[in-house]
C-alpha cells in the first residue's frame, strides 16, 4: 500500500491532463444541457398557458414522463433505443461527431426542461393575482404584462427551485458515463485504474464536483439576494 | 413494435420481476424495490437523527451535522457508490456484494435529504409549539419528542414518499457497478436480443414510469389530504395556520 500522495497525481502531467479533460467534458455537458433545458423549460411554460387544453395535455405528459422514468433511463432510451432506429446515414455522422456527448446533453436536456418548467409555473402561479390585473389596468398589453409584471417575479419566486434543480443537472452529468461519454467520473475511473490510487483520485474528483456545486448554490444565494423585492430585508 | 415489446414481456417477464432468483442473485423489479425499501427506510432514523443536529442549538452538532448535508447536496450519487466500492471493504475486511454497497451508498446520501425534509418539516411548524411545549416543563429533546416530531412527521408523509420515489430512480445507478436491479435485467436482455435496443428499454422506462408514476399520484393525493386536514384544523385554532412555509434553501 503506498501512501496517501496527492502530488503524485496531481503533479503527473498525464493523470492530471485526463482529470482536466474530463472536467471540461462535464462542463461541456452540464452547460450544453442546462441550455437546453432551461430554453425548452420557458418553451413548455409558454405551450401551457396556451387556452388549449390538448396543449396543456401535452406538457402534464411530458412533464411526467421525464419525472418518472429514472433520468439514467431516459439516457440508455436515446444512446442504444432512439439511436437505432435513426436513419443509416444519420447515425453514421453523428457517430464521428460525439455521438454519445451529444445523446447525453439532449437526454439531460430534455428531462431537466420538465423539472424547470414546473418550477416557473410554480413561481408564476404564486403571484398575487392583483399583480396581473394592476398591470393591465395600467395599461399594459398581455405582453408587456408578462415581460414587464409577471415574468421577473416568476423568476424570483422560482429561483431556489431553479438552482437545486441547477445543481441537481451538474450532479447527474456524471450519468453521461454510463453511455461512455469521457466526463470527469470517466476520468476518474481511467486514472485510478493507472495510478491505483484509489483515495487520492477519488478525493479529488469529490472536492471538484463539490467546489462546483457549492459555487453553483453560491450564485443563487447571491441571485435571491440581489433580485429580494425593494424594501424587503 | 408492439407485438414485439409483447414479445420480450411474455419471454422474460420473470428475469424482469425476480432477475435469476432462485438460481442467483435477486434481481429485476423486487431487487429495485428492495434497494429502494431498505435506502429510505435505514436513512429515514438518521436523516432524523441528522435533522435534529441541524437545529440543535449547539455547534458541535450543527457543524458536522451541515457539512454531511452539503457535501451530500453536492457530490453525484455515482461518485458515493465509487466511494462506496472502495471504502465499505476497507471498513469491515471483506468484499462485500455490489448490492450492499449501493445500499450503503443510498443510505448515507438519502439520510442528508430526508434530513433536509425533516428540518423543513420542523421549521414549518408554529414556533408556539415548541414554547409552548417548553412552557409546560418539558426539556428540548422531551419537547421534539413528544410534540414536534409527531406533527412535523405526520405533515411531510408526501415529501417523504416522493423521496421514497427519487430514491427508485436512483438505484438504477446501480446498472454502473452491476448491482442485479431493473436495469441491469433489461440490459441482460437487450445483450442476449441484440436486435431490438429500442423495445427492451422502451420497455423498461414503463416499467420505472408505471411504479413511480402511481406511487406519485399517492403521494399528491396524501398531500391534498394532509392540507385540506390541516386548513380544517386552522378553523378552529388560528395558529396552526400561521406556520409559514419554509423557503427552498438554494
Amino acid at each position: 500500500m503506498q501512501g496517501f500522495d496527492v502530488t503524485a497525481i496531481l503533479l503527473n502531467a498525464q493523470l492530471a491532463g485526463m482529470l482536466v479533460d474530463g472536467f471540461l467534458v462535464t462542463l461541456i455537458i452540464a452547460t450544453g444541457s442546462w441550455l437546453l433545458a432551461m430554453s425548452l423549460g420557458i418553451l413548455l411554460l409558454v405551450i401551457r398557458l396556451l387556452p388549449s387544453r390538448i396543449a396543456s395535455h401535452g406538457v402534464r405528459a411530458y412533464v411526467s414522463y421525464h419525472s418518472n422514468v429514472p433520468t439514467l433511463v431516459q439516457l440508455i432510451l436515446w444512446y442504444f433505443g432512439i439511436f437505432s432506429l435513426m436513419p443509416t446515414t444519420l447515425q453514421e455522422w453523428l457517430s464521428e461527431h460525439h455521438a454519445e456527448a451529444t445523446f447525453a446533453i439532449i437526454g439531460l436536456g430534455l428531462c431537466q426542461a420538465a423539472y424547470f418548467s414546473e418550477d416557473l409555473r410554480s413561481g408564476l402561479r404564486s403571484i398575487a393575482p392583483g399583480q396581473e390585473e394592476a398591470a393591465r389596468a395600467l395599461g399594459h398589453g398581455y405582453v408587456g404584462t408578462m415581460r414587464y409584471v409577471m415574468l421577473p417575479q416568476a423568476f424570483r419566486n422560482a429561483l431556489p427551485a431553479l438552482v437545486n434543480h441547477t445543481v441537481s443537472l451538474f450532479k447527474n452529468s456524471t450519468l453521461a458515463m454510463a453511455i461512455g461519454v469521457a466526463e470527469l467520473t470517466h476520468a476518474v475511473k481511467e486514472v485510478e485504474n493507472q495510478s491505483f490510487r484509489t483515495f487520492e483520485t477519488f478525493l479529488i474528483a469529490t472536492l471538484v464536483y463539490l467546489a462546483c456545486s457549492l459555487v453553483l448554490m453560491g450564485i443563487g444565494a447571491w441571485l435571491s439576494h440581489r433580485a429580494r423585492p425593494v424594501g424587503a430585508r | 413494435m408492439l407485438a414485439e415489446i409483447y414479445h420480450i414481456v411474455r419471454d422474460d417477464w420473470l428475469l424482469l420481476l425476480i432477475g435469476q432468483y432462485p438460481n442467483g442473485p435477486l434481481g429485476g423489479i423486487a431487487a429495485t424495490l428492495l434497494l429502494s425499501v431498505l435506502g429510505i427506510s435505514l436513512a429515514f432514523p438518521l436523516g432524523v437523527l441528522v435533522a435534529l443536529a441541524r437545529i440543535s442549538p449547539w455547534l458541535i452538532l450543527r457543524a458536522p451535522a451541515t457539512a454531511l448535508v452539503y457535501t451530500m447536496r453536492g457530490v453525484p450519487l455515482l461518485m458515493i457508490i465509487f466511494w462506496g466500492y472502495f471504502l465499505v471493504p476497507l471498513l469491515i475486511g471483506k468484499i462485500v456484494p455490489g448490492f450492499v454497497t449501493m445500499v450503503c451508498a443510498l443510505v448515507v446520501y438519502e439520510a442528508a435529504f430526508l434530513s433536509e425534509i425533516v428540518r423543513a418539516g420542523i421549521q414549518a411548524l408554529p414556533t408556539g409549539q415548541a414554547d409552548a411545549a417548553r412552557a409546560l416543563g418539558h426539556s428540548h429533546f422531551s419537547a421534539m419528542r413528544y410534540v414536534i416530531l409527531p406533527q412535523a412527521l405526520y405533515n411531510m408523509m408526501p415529501s417523504l414518499l416522493s423521496q421514497f420515489v427519487s430514491t427508485i430512480k436512483e438505484t438504477t445507478l446501480g446498472y454502473v457497478i452491476n448491482v442485479p436491479e431493473l436495469t441491469f435485467a433489461a440490459n441482460q436482455i437487450n445483450n442476449r436480443l441484440l436486435t431490438k435496443p429500442f423495445e427492451v428499454f422502451f420497455l423498461l422506462a414503463v416499467i420505472y414510469f408505471v411504479v413511480c408514476w402511481s406511487l406519485t399520484l399517492l403521494a399528491n393525493w396524501l398531500e391534498r389530504n394532509i392540507a385540506a386536514k390541516r386548513a380544517g384544523k386552522g378553523r378552529t385554532h388560528e395558529a396552526i395556520s400561521n406556520g409559514t412555509p419554509l423557503a427552498a434553501e438554494p
